[in-house]
């Protein structure tokens, strides 16, 4: 039988740091099943039959976060041979908050006591056998970012799992919770396994709702239950979850007196950093210069020239001539080199030619989130992004996103609150990306060459409809509920480990490229086979002229649709299609149509033929609008699945963009057509003032009614 | 008595209550923040929230509504 062992702790422990070094490069990274918290599984190194599974970071066992949940669930359902928990020694007070619990759940625990060379450093002192005769399980020092211990801890736990040594818990609460708990026990003697009878006795004191759910009591003994507890209640006058909480610090306040001496050495060098960093008047510029390099570097200096390099020359210049010379040499029909070189090398090319870019960006991203940064940096923006329900975390992605979508919805994986998240991925992509400046250029240069300042009006354009989209959701029954709370921890800041920076690179971006080399591939097949193929006088076959294809055909009947908008006729249909494939393909897809060939979005003849697809120039405006806002490229739409890990949700978030950009662009293009344009007053107004209500109504309603209303302060009454 | 949101940057206060309930209650006391405990209020965002405390030997940061709950002395 294999050994299971698994890893757990506070966030900023060490914890994946151990992990790594324990089970080196076999491991498997994906998600625990039905939610999206990470999960890293991999094999001890050196042993082959013992598993190593590191749990979520996490600072209690609660039944409030998933990330806790789906701890305690995996701890209680799967029965690890041994819990390794990890304390930071360097906050040892609030580490072992967590420890209390763990070693109450009747699976034998070992303490890996991490980071203690800080505290050597610091001239501080702990009685580590002291502590180990307090807990009741063995504790031993390590430092996982130096690889000191990592590896004792492990072989001392394989041992205990081999020799069947368990952990008894010698923590007490006071005289007359103990009382209550010996009582529950009683009571519910015959619910529970006997083995972890004393963490159940404790999660009924607490009325654990999950617990409470999985037990389902039978009528009497809940009475009998609520009597004990309350009875208790009345007695400390608190409520029993802040009892145990309560008593549990005072215990480890106890401990820290007994086994802790601390120097009190005055600022340590992280708070010096920290000073500076997040100052009053120096964060915002210091933050600004910080993004600013990430961005300059990651998106338009280092990461333009290896995107340029492998989309032109490895992938234009030396794969795609390459397979055609090979598939013709095979004797391979026009169509399938066709299909293989354009459509799918071509189409898999251009996805893939972001994965450089996007590797500098998440090895910068690492080390902001390995060095402690990214906490600052949602404590200084939080103010602003939680005004539309977003998190302060929200910020980066949306930064990166207006130089590629695709980074920049892979970069919410920082933003640990599931709803936060969500709403971020949804909003990020309305920040207009690279790709899509060349159908700003198109459009402002062949209809509005007088205005320079279209190009600054679309990103200011895209932070409003971040921020109507916030406030809209926000208010929706799916994202409604209390803010999340924002009680969260600052670490201290230190030097990022090389080889985790490099793994968590690795990591994100290998789900990426697995993504392109599934759903995309097809996805561009697909789109490459309607652009190509139609029926023509001879048959069904391939079409020389893109007027003949299929898509053409498709761009004909969906163009309708478009009419509203003002540009119902195929070819912008057609182009906006194909935007679905690359955005910069809106424009060459016109090229095409107008029989102009390959042209940029600057060509003369583009530029003079374009306007008379619009009816006006507000239907141009609203083609603009609708193309910058609506679902996006085939290979953010994929960073969207990966990172919402649901269908449901990967639909929601492409229907409400798209939902969105047409009712922006029909109150553009009637409205405007209307007051500028002379266009006559008309059914199609009114339907358009009718949108802008509905709109103004989702933004200022008070709030769902649905939503329970947060109680005021309660504080004062009783004091 | 006042409660933690109106404490200014560089004082030490004690928490003497907390208020609230469900889930915001359980992690502010999860996060360390229990009666007796001093709380060292440390900075202000620079937008105005949340602000940065010191509790338990490490760093939190909270918002100012979060903070109403805390009752101090």
């Amino acid at each position: 039988m294999a050994i299971k062992l698994a890893l757990a702790g506070n966030p900023n422990c060490g914890k994946t740091t151990m992990f790594n070094d324990l089970t080196g490069s076999s491991q498997y990274v994906g998600n625990w099943p039905g939610v999206t918290v990470e999960k890293k599984e991999g094999k001890l190194r050196g042993h082959q039959d013992v598993i190593v599974t590191d749990l979520p970071g996490i600072y209690s066992l609660s039944p409030y976060t998933l990330e806790e949940v789906v701890t305690r669930d995996y701890i209680m359902n799967e029965h690890p041979d041994v819990v390794i928990n990890l304390v930071d020694a360097s906050n040892i007070e609030r580490n072992l908050y967590l420890t209390t619990q763990v070693t109450e759940m009747g699976i034998p625990v070992i303490i890996a006591l991490n980071m203690i060379d800080i505290v050597k450093k610091n001239g501080d002192r702990i009685d580590t056998h002291k502590l180990a005769a307090a807990l009741g399980c063995e504790v031993i020092e390590t430092s996982a970012v130096k690889g000191a211990g990592s590896k004792e801890v492990a072989d001392r736990a394989v041992q205990m799992a081999r020799a069947g040594i368990m952990t008894r818990p010698q923590h007490t609460f006071s005289g007359p919770v103990e009382d209550a708990l010996a009582r529950i026990r009683e009571l519910a003697a015959d619910l529970v396994p006997a083995e972890n009878a004393r963490w159940y006795s404790i999660k009924l004191f607490e009325r654990d709702a999950r617990v409470l759910e999985r037990l389902r009591l039978p009528a009497d003994v809940k009475a009998e239950l609520e009597t004990i507890v309350s009875d208790c209640e009345k007695q400390f006058d608190d409520d029993s979850e802040s009892i145990i909480t309560n008593e549990r610090y005072q215990y480890i306040s106890g401990l820290m007196k007994s086994c802790v001496q601390k120097k009190n050495a005055g600022m340590t060098t992280s708070d010096r950093i920290d000073k500076v960093v997040t100052n009053r008047w120096l964060a915002l510029p210091i933050f600004a210069a910080v993004m600013f390099v990430v961005y300059y570097v990651s998106v338009s200096w280092l990461g333009t020239i290896v995107t340029d390099w492998t989309n032109d020359t490895l992938f234009a210049e030396t794969v795609q001539p390459l397979a055609g010379g090979w598939l013709e040499a095979a004797g391979a029909a026009e169509w399938l080199t066709g299909l293989v070189v354009d459509g799918i090398i071509g189409g898999v090319g251009a996805v893939l030619g972001f994965v450089p870019q996007m590797f500098i960006l998440f090895f910068f991203l690492s080390i902001l989130e390995d060095c402690g940064y990214m906490a600052r940096v949602a404590f200084i923006m939080d103010r602003i992004f939680r005004k539309f329900g977003l998190s302060g975390k929200s910020f980066i992605p949306m930064l990166i996103s207006s130089g590629c979508g695709v980074p920049g919805i892979m970069a919410t994986r920082t933003i640990e609150n599931e709803k936060d998240r969500r709403m971020t991925i949804m909003t990020t992509t309305f920040i207009p990306c690279g790709a899509k400046l060349p159908i700003i250029a198109l459009i402002a240069g062949a209809v509005f060459p007088e205005i320079t300042w279209m190009a600054p009006a679309t990103y200011f354009f895209g932070i409003f409809m971040v921020i109507l989209s916030g406030v809209i959701l926000k208010k929706t029954r799916m994202f409604a509920g209390d803010p999340a709370p924002f009680v969260m921890e600052l670490p201290q800041y230190h030097f990022p480990a090389p080889k985790g920076v490099l793994i968590h690179m690795w990591e994100r971006g290998k789900a990426f490229i697995i993504k392109a080399g599934t759903v995309i591939f097809v996805a561009c097949g697909v789109i490459w086979f309607l652009q190509n193929f139609g029926f023509t006088a001879g048959g069904f076959g391939m079409v020389e002229d893109e007027n003949m294809s299929m898509l053409a055909a498709i761009g004909g009947v969906i163009a309708p649709i478009f009419a509203p908008l003002g540009f119902g006729n195929w070819q912008a249909a057609v182009a906006s299609v194909s935007g679905l494939v690359a955005k910069e393909n809106v424009v060459g897809t016109f090229g095409v149509l107008f029989g102009l060939g390959e042209v940029g979005e600057d060509d003369p003849a583009l530029l003079a033929s374009l306007p008379t697809l619009f009816a006006t120039s507000a239907s141009a405006l609203a083609f603009m609008v609708f193309n910058l806002t609506c679902a996006p490229c085939f290979a953010a739409i994929g960073a969207i699945r990966r990172e919402m890990m649901s269908a449901k949700w990967t639909w929601f978030a492409i229907g409400y963009m798209t939902g969105m950009a047409y009712i922006m662009a029909f109150i553009i293009n009637q409205l405007g057509g209307a007051f500028f344009y002379g266009v006559p007053f008309g059914a199609g107004q009114v339907l358009a003032l009718c949108c802008v209500a509905a709109l103004l109504y989702l933004l200022f309603r008070s709030c769902n009614p649905d939503r329970k209303m947060r109680k005021p302060a309660t504080v004062g009454a009783g004091a | 008595m006042k409660t933690l949101k109106e404490v200014k940057c560089g004082e030490t206060v004690t928490v003497a209550k907390l208020g609230g309930e469900g889930a915001l209650k359980r992690r502010i006391m999860d996060m360390g923040i229990t009666k007796g405990t001093p709380v060292y209020v440390r900075k202000v965002a620079p937008l105005g929230d949340p602000v940065e405390i010191t509790i338990r030997g490490y760093e939190l940061s909270i918002r100012r509504n979060e903070a109403e709950n805390i009752l101090v002395e």
